[in-house]
């Protein structure tokens, strides 16, 4: 109540401050008709899926647009116990890598797959930013169908962006260190001689996914922060932001805040293709996992890959240019036509805008200004386009509409800037609550934008939800872009820590060919259980499988004896039920790792290793119908070296001895 | 950084532009990306015939003669992967009713129409949702292609030891 009095206040001091309203001041943050743009019927579905990066939790949520009701939250990177990824034995080789079993990672950017440089809604693929990896997620299943770990890399920042029919994924690496094969013991210091940047290529193969690393780019040590792929006139280019040229190794805040300008590395990626046809990669040897899930046998394997081609670019000419970029570049991002590349300097007061044409005329012209370690330095005003004049502070990252409009987002002043791409001007701001990072519009880094919406994804919440204690969920917030002015209509939470996201018309992945069930009859997994006759325990050692089906509401078998202190216990549980939306959870007491979630169809297997005797029961924990309560069992654990026989049974009970 | 003054200062001019130009626009527009119907469904409940049930099955679709051994024990298989985990093959009930005598109880066609399209015939079969009050458990569709739906109609039989 005192909180309503204090705005009252302050609405009416504003009143009274302002007497008449200009058409040029800050838009109207929430104007009456906000509720009605953001409305989303109970029944009905929103516009657009939005898949948003799920920062430190690891994961990729996907929200509705324009309700921003959550829709689903698909694990990747980190383990999920809620659907036993990670914990299941079938999804633990999806989190193998060089390192071993890692259970986390920290997801930052996401990148739909595209068709002559528009979503196609087959994949959505995501980085891991710590533990440098890529994964793939299919977007019939909404599950991750794919990782592979990017060797000689530190930090996979600048990833995942594509080609404009997704011929490749890159990711470079954030921090340059020493390859993976050569010596990494040594000084911090010694930075510039034994520090280097590897860019990998990923190849896309068209009908399944399949991902392989087709080359790494060898670069002078630098960071490589963001990147976006040239299309139509530009496709075949890709360009990277770089920062901290400087090569500092130690506070890097202000050690690598030192140069007036840094680089956008201009990539010809079809050049380093006729390299490597002319066989000059070299064949480098490293170690690198590459993780794969199989939906026949519903199971992940993992495969330790040995050799990656790389490629030097500073010994191969006419792969790599420098673009002299202001102040640490953040995004770099190019505009539907492929002609514009715009430059996000966190710390510059201004937005270089670059000239594809100009980029070529310059490059043909061999006008350089100078080499940084061997690499031609292209001059600014020789590829500048044009310059965005005082938008704002802390530019970072940019998208693109359908009417040649460009959308930057400000981090230190917490608004964002509409500008047109070829005049320069800024046509309208608006605040964000608070300090904004990324953006997304639909379509917004494709040939083929959809505008319509732009959601910011803030980087602090402070007071815009009630209270939470310390840590508060993170804020979006949704802007309606169809008209002149930017409208903002709706906030919404999202999971931590929302990087960057896409969002893409529903009915491209709604009439994808979504999976609705696995059908049992293709079920490949070595321990499917086909039906309750085929249901049983048996002992192999101190190994012991149970081939169990469950269906509304019972398991088979439910009653088992004869299991040891000692003794591993796979469970391996077939959902029998053919009809969309039946899951059925498995769980027992005592079990140290987390409960499985079988979908219709599926077999999924849960390891107990029991460690003392007694009575566990076991139940499903997704609730499944009226006599969910009901779907249960037991398993008798005895000591070890007990002579209890192995037996096992479902509505016939073990007579007690 | 000083969030909060930026904050209040946004506020303030918004206020101000709310109060002043009362409200914004008043553009209204269609949030909705249209809603999938139940597959099925027929419009008048009246219309339901309890003796063929409702789907694709009719006495034109359905015939039956001496039972057909191969395709009985092709129903058989398909069953025990998707059926008999609820059904006991005598009369009695496990999750949902035993199959023995159901041949003679339904025409053909029903059992067809029911094993492949139940929700709309649980929805509205008097005997039927007698039948769920007893069992609790709606039956599933267990996503059956018409040939595993004729064979194991040709199983059932069998198992009635139909001539």
């Amino acid at each position: 109540m005192k909180s309503k009095l204090v705005s009252l206040g302050m609405t009416a001091l504003a009143v009274t401050l302002l007497i008449s309203c200009k058409p040029k001041s800050v838009s109207n943050a929430v104007g009456g008709d906000a509720a009605q743009k953001a409305y989303v019927a109970p029944g009905e579905y929103d516009e657009f899926y939005n898949f948003v990066s799920g920062g430190f939790s690891g994961q990729l949520s996907v929200y509705g647009l324009p309700s921003g009701r959550l829709l689903k939250v698909v694990p990747v990177f980190s383990v999920d116990p809620e659907k036993g990824w990670g914990y299941s034995e079938e999804t633990k080789p999806m989190l193998n890598t060089s390192h071993g079993f890692i259970p986390w990672d920290d997801l930052h950017h996401t990148e739909m797959s595209q068709t002559a440089g528009a979503y196609n809604g087959k994949w959505i693929f995501a980085n891991a930013n710590n533990t440098p990896r890529l994964a793939r997620i299919d977007l019939k299943t909404f599950r991750t169908a794919e990782i592979i770990e990017l060797p000689n890399s530190a930090g996979n920042h600048s990833s995942p962006f594509g080609t404009e029919n997704s011929e490749y994924i890159v990711a470079g690496t954030r921090f340059s260190v020493p390859a993976d094969n050569e010596n990494g013991d040594v000084p911090i210091n010694s930075y510039k001689q034994n520090f280097k940047g590897h860019i990998s290529f990923v190849s896309i193969a068209p009908e399944t996914g399949a991902m392989e690393i087709a080359f790494q780019l060898r670069t002078p040590g630098v960071n490589f922060d963001l990147a976006r792929a040239g299309k139509g006139k530009s496709n075949g280019w890709f360009f990277f932001s770089c920062y901290n040229t400087e090569q500092a190794n130690t506070l890097l805040e202000v050690n690598a805040s030192q140069r007036d300008k840094d680089f956008i590395m201009a990539v010809n990626w079809k050049k380093a293709e006729e390299y490597i046809k002319a066989g000059k990669g070299k064949k480098v040897p490293v170690n690198y996992a590459h993780n794969t899930y199989d939906e026949a046998t519903h199971t992940a394997t993992s495969v330790m890959k040995k050799e990656v081609l790389v490629l030097d670019v500073t010994e191969l000419k006419d792969i790599v240019y420098f673009i002299p970029c202001p102040k640490s570049p953040h995004g770099c991002d190019v505009d539907p036509t492929g002609e514009y590349i715009v430059g996000s300097g966190k710390l510059a007061a201004l937005i270089p805008v670059f000239s594809f044409d100009k980029l070529q005329a310059a490059i043909a012209a061999k006008n350089y200004d100078g080499d940084y370690e061997g690499i031609p330095v292209l001059k600014y005003e020789d590829v500048l386009y044009g310059e965005v004049k005082k938008p704002g502070l802390g530019p970072l990252h940019t998208e693109f509409d359908d009417k040649g409009n460009a959308y930057t987002s400000m981090f230190v002043s917490s608004e964002v800037v509409k500008w047109n791409v070829k005049s320069l001007e800024v046509i309208d701001r608006v605040p964000t609550y608070y300090s904004v990072g990324h953006l997304c519009v639909p379509g917004g880094n494709t040939a083929k934008p959809y505008g319509r919406y732009m959601i910011a994804y803030n980087k602090i919440t402070k007071d815009r939800y009630l209270p939470t204690g310390p840590e508060l969920s993170q804020s979006a917030q949704l802007y309606d872009i169809s008209g002149e002015k930017m409208q903002l209509i709706l906030d919404f939470p999202t999971i931590g820590e929302p990087h960057y996201a896409q969002a893409i018309p529903a009915d491209l992945i709604r009439n994808n060919g979504q999976l609705k069930i696995y059908d049992i009859n293709h079920n490949k997994h070595p321990y499917v259980t086909r039906g309750e006759a085929e249901s049983k325990v048996v002992r192999e050692g101190n190994k012991i499988h149970v081939y169990m089906t469950s269906v509304r509401s019972h398991f088979s078998p439910d009653n088992i004896e004869g299991v040891r202190v000692g003794d591993e216990v796979y469970f391996h549980v077939t959902n029998q039920e053919q009809d969309w939306d039946v899951p059925h959870g498995f769980a027992i007491k005592g079990a140290d790792n987390g409960e499985l979630l079988i979908m219709p169809g599926e077999t999924c297997t849960l390891k107990w290793v029991p460690l003392k005797s007694g009575m566990y029961p076991m139940y499903c924990t997704d609730f499944c119908s009226a006599l969910h309560q009901e779907m249960s069992g037991y398993v008798r654990v005895s000591p070890a070296g007990s002579n209890v026989p192995l037996t096992f049974s479902l509505g016939n009970p073990v007579p007690a001895k | 950084m000083n969030n909060k003054a930026l904050f209040i200062a946004g506020f303030a001019v918004f206020s101000a532009f709310i109060i002043a130009c009362g409200g914004g626009t008043t553009e209204s527009t269609e949030t909705t990306g249209g809603s999938e119907k139940t597959a099925g469904t027929t419009q008048d409940p009246s219309s339901y015939d309890p003796k063929r049930g409702e789907g694709k099955f009719d006495e034109t679709n359905v015939q039956i003669g001496p039972v057909d051994a191969a395709m009985a024990t092709k129903g058989e298989a398909i069953a025990g992967t998707k059926c008999l985990s609820c059904h006991k093959l005598t009369e009695e009930r496990l999750v949902g009713p035993g199959w023995k005598g159901v041949t003679t109880r339904r025409t053909p066609h029903w059992i067809m129409n029911f094993i492949t399209n139940p929700d709309p015939m649980i929805d509205k079969d008097p005997e039927v949702q007698a039948q769920l009050e007893l069992c609790l458990v709606r039956m599933p569709n267990q996503n059956l292609a018409d040939d595993d739906a004729r064979n194991i109609l040709e199983f059932m039989r069998k198992n009635d030891n139909a001539n």
